[in-house]
């Protein structure tokens, strides 16, 4: 096995945990743990097709990954912003019962 | 051409403008209304003053005579020109309208001072003599005739100025419906007229239909039983005349117009507008008078003009005997002044133009002097118009009583010091010689006694004897103190109605002079001739054994009055008249007009009423019937397609938007709004988009 495709095996088990836990978790914060995972084992899909590329002098995957971590935080910020928000009107943040798009 | 003929037309402008002022202002602006009236008429006068003067000093080569005509409407390939004309008719008609129209509207200041309509008032009368003024200066016989109806309008508006009486409502009704009668003849003669002549102008250089050639045309050719068709237009256009002039048969309304305000009755229906029908026939007379044989000198003699003759003969008779029993004093005025244009339309029938104008002058001053004076008792006596409850006036009203003797004495046709004595002889002094009969002047003279009579009655009533006007309201409150009784008493009336009176009393003794069988000046000036002052022997021979007939019948009336009316006073105002004891049934007859209201009733109007029930009837039954029917059609049709659009072409809408509601129903399922269902979808989707994608390459 290269070491390549040991990263990727890594971050494919990553994305399935994230991926698993996005869906089968009833709390909403949970739900973007598990999203946090799955943008994680993209990242790390990201640094290692870098490392072991054709070009790993050009720091593309390094500078991709920063672009995808800022927008990790501000999409984890929105993202809690909403459920506060769901918390506060519906008194709950079970998903289950968070599903009318009006009022 | 002089510059007033030009601007001939200002004159009845300015009352027209004066009435659309005054219509546009709101109703409190009274003194903006009456002066606005006054002063248009006033102006009016001047201009009048001026056409007058520009009519005198032309004899010898024929009467003075300018026309302005203009193009007005097309029709066809012809145009209808109206214009005016300058002739001494037009002259003397102008002046007196424009004077006694004045005098009338400064009375009515008075007289209608306390009526909340005042501003109406003004309006109508403005108006009024617009379209009077319009009349006479008419070259036309369609400007006149469109004048005439603005006459006839304002009547109808006037006589029911008190409209919220139902008395005045039907009076002003009546009168618009009979002399619709004779204008429907007026209007049929106007277009035989222009049928036969091609033009309504009256003179237009040679080509107008009151000129040689055209009257030519129209003599010449005959209808059934060898009547001139000059005669059949004359006549039609007479009977207009009739209806406007309150002649025999169409009488009727004129002694009912008396329910509109005095100044009305004084100024429409005394001494302008029902004068009118007389100014109609002097104006179209070379048509009445054409064809008739050639004669050396007097008077030309046609089938027109002798109807006219007996018509005014039986008029004048008719009237003057109803006037007797009449004990409204504006009746018994009303049924004179029917009565007088009688003797006009006579005057012009035996006696040409001068004759009867001549009296329609006179008769306009001193019948708008004895109008305005009766308004003036009316007024005095607090709105009491009953002869029996008035008397001994002449202590309480001096200046009425005086100018109103001069006006009856002035009908009456007193002897050489008033105007009526001299028209009215110079009436009788043309029939005696009038060469067909000499009913008609028997007719007169008789009529002329009548007159004295009735109108010695008056005066006896009103001014002599003892105030009977408060017997009833003194029976029933004896307990009043004097001071209240004393209110009740006639008053004089206030200077802005008496100085109007002295005027017109003044006119009624001095128009005589231009009259005189000595110097007959106004016959001169109407046949553009020189008049020459001619103290003959002969010709006053010739006139004085008349005028002393007259004279001696006018006094005979006079006295047989005083003697029943004025020595012998009534005591109380419910006695028997002194006629009616004498002679009940002729009393009666007359007091009731001879039936002729009642006549109507039983024959005209109700044949008018079964006519109208059988319209109703037809409009109700078959007109309606056939609506009915069209409406029960329409309704059926559109209750059938209500039926259609509701099942078959709603319905087919209805099942397709509904199937289509329930697909979106299904559909909508799949938006549960569970956001890990969805996020389980893409993930099963994923999966299976990679594996499609592996093994889709592979393969």
């Amino acid at each position: 096995m290269t070491p390549l495709q040991v990263c990727l095996l890594v971050s494919a088990f990553l994305f399935a945990i994230g991926f698993a836990g996005a869906v089968t978790r009833r709390h909403a914060i949970l739900v973007l743990i598990g999203i946090e995972l799955m943008l994680n084992a993209a990242n790390l899909n990201f640094i290692a097709f870098w490392r072991y590329g054709a070009h790993p002098e050009a720091l593309t995957g390094i500078i991709f990954v920063l672009f995808s971590m800022a927008l990790a935080g501000a999409e984890a910020a929105v993202g809690l912003a909403l459920v506060i928000a769901i918390y506060r009107h519906k008194e709950t943040s079970n998903l289950d019962e968070v599903k009318e798009l009006k009022g | 051409m002089i510059w007033i003929v030009k601007n001939l037309w200002l004159i009845p402008a300015l009352p027209l403008l004066a009435a659309g002022i005054i219509a546009v202002n709101k109703q409190p602006a009274r003194k903006l209304a009456a002066g606005l009236a006054i002063g248009s008429m006033a102006l009016g006068f001047l201009l009048s003053l001026c056409a007058f003067a520009a009519t005198l000093g032309h004899h010898g080569e024929g009467a003075f005579r300018e026309t302005f005509s203009f193009n007005w409407i097309q029709f066809g390939g012809q145009w209808m020109s109206i214009g005016w004309v300058l002739d001494p008719l037009t002259a003397i008609m102008l002046v007196m309208v424009t004077f006694v129209g004045m005098l009338i509207f400064i009375f009515s200041v008075g007289y209608m001072a306390h009526d909340k309509n005042f501003m109406r008032f003004f309006n109508f009368l403005a108006l009024f003599a617009s379209g009077m003024l319009g009349v006479v200066i008419a070259n036309n016989l369609f400007l006149l005739f469109v004048s005439w109806e603005i006459v006839g309008l304002t009547s109808y508006l006037l006589i029911g100025f008190w409209y919220h009486k139902p008395s005045a409502a039907a009076a002003a009704k009546k009168a618009f419906v009979t002399t619709r009668i004779g204008d429907l003849g007026l209007l049929l003669g106007m277009v035989w007229l222009y049928a036969q002549t091609g033009t309504l102008n009256f003179y237009d250089h040679g080509h107008g239909c009151m000129e040689a050639s055209a009257l030519a045309g129209m003599v010449s050719k005959t209808i059934c039983g060898g009547m001139m068709i000059s005669t059949a237009i004359g006549l039609l256009i007479f009977l207009g005349a009739v209806g406007k002039s309150g002649q025999v048969p169409l009488h009727v309304w004129l002694p009912d117009a008396m329910e509109g305000p005095t100044p009305v009755s004084a100024l429409i229906h005394a001494a302008t507008m029902v004068a009118a029908g007389v100014f109609l026939v002097a104006r179209v007379y070379p048509l009445m008078a054409a064809g008739a044989a050639p004669v050396e000198h007097g008077v030309p003699v046609t089938t027109a003009l002798t109807i006219v003759t007996w018509v005014g003969a039986v008029t004048a008779i008719f009237a003057a005997t109803i006037a007797v029993a009449q004990n409204d004093i504006k009746r018994i005025l009303a049924y004179s002044t029917v009565s007088q244009l009688g003797y006009m339309m006579m005057g012009l029938g035996v006696g040409g133009v001068a004759v009867g104008m001549f009296h329609l002058i006179t008769h306009a001053f001193f019948k708008a002097l004895l109008f305005l004076g009766s308004g003036s008792v009316i007024h005095g006596c607090h709105e009491e118009q009953d002869v029996r409850k008035m008397g001994g006036l002449k202590k309480y009203m001096p200046v009425t009583f005086v100018v109103y003797a001069i006006g009856m004495l002035a009908l009456a046709g007193f002897p050489l010091f008033f105007s009526g004595f001299w028209s009215k002889d110079e009436i009788l002094h043309h029939a005696s010689h009038w060469s067909v009969s000499h009913v008609p002047f028997y007719l007169g003279c008789t009529g002329a006694l009548f007159t004295a009579f009735y109108m010695t009655r008056q005066m006896g009533l009103v001014f002599f004897g003892k105030y009977r006007g408060y017997e009833e309201s003194s029976h029933s409150a004896h307990a009043h103190s004097s001071s209240e009784s004393h209110s009740h008493e006639p008053h004089e009336s206030p200077a802005v109605m008496t100085v109007p009176l002295i005027i017109l009393a003044g006119f009624a003794i001095l128009l005589g002079v231009i009259g005189t069988p000595a110097w007959p000046w106004f016959d001169a000036y109407l046949n553009g001739e020189l008049a020459e002052l001619q103290i003959k022997f002969s010709n006053l021979a010739a006139s004085a054994g008349l005028m002393g007939a007259s004279a001696l019948i006018v006094l005979t009336g006079i006295t047989v009055g005083w003697m029943l009316y004025g020595k012998r006073q009534r005591k109380t105002a419910a006695e028997k008249d002194v006629l009616e004891a004498a002679q009940p049934a002729i009393y009666k007859l007359l007091e009731n007009k001879y039936f002729i209201d009642e006549l109507y009733e039983a024959t005209v109007i109700r044949f008018n009423a079964f006519a109208a029930w059988l319209c109703d009837f037809a409009d109700k039954w078959i007109f309606g019937g056939a609506v009915l029917l069209v409406k029960y059609l329409t309704v059926g049709a559109s209750w059938l397609y209500r039926l259609t659009d509701e099942n078959v072409v709603n319905g087919g809408f209805d099942a397709g938007c509904g199937s289509i509601r329930g697909g979106g129903g299904i559909l909508s399922r799949l938006h549960s709004g569970r956001v890990q269902t969805y996020l389980r979808i893409i993930g099963v989707a994923l999966v299976a988009l990679i594996i499609f994608l592996i093994w889709g390459r592979k393969a």
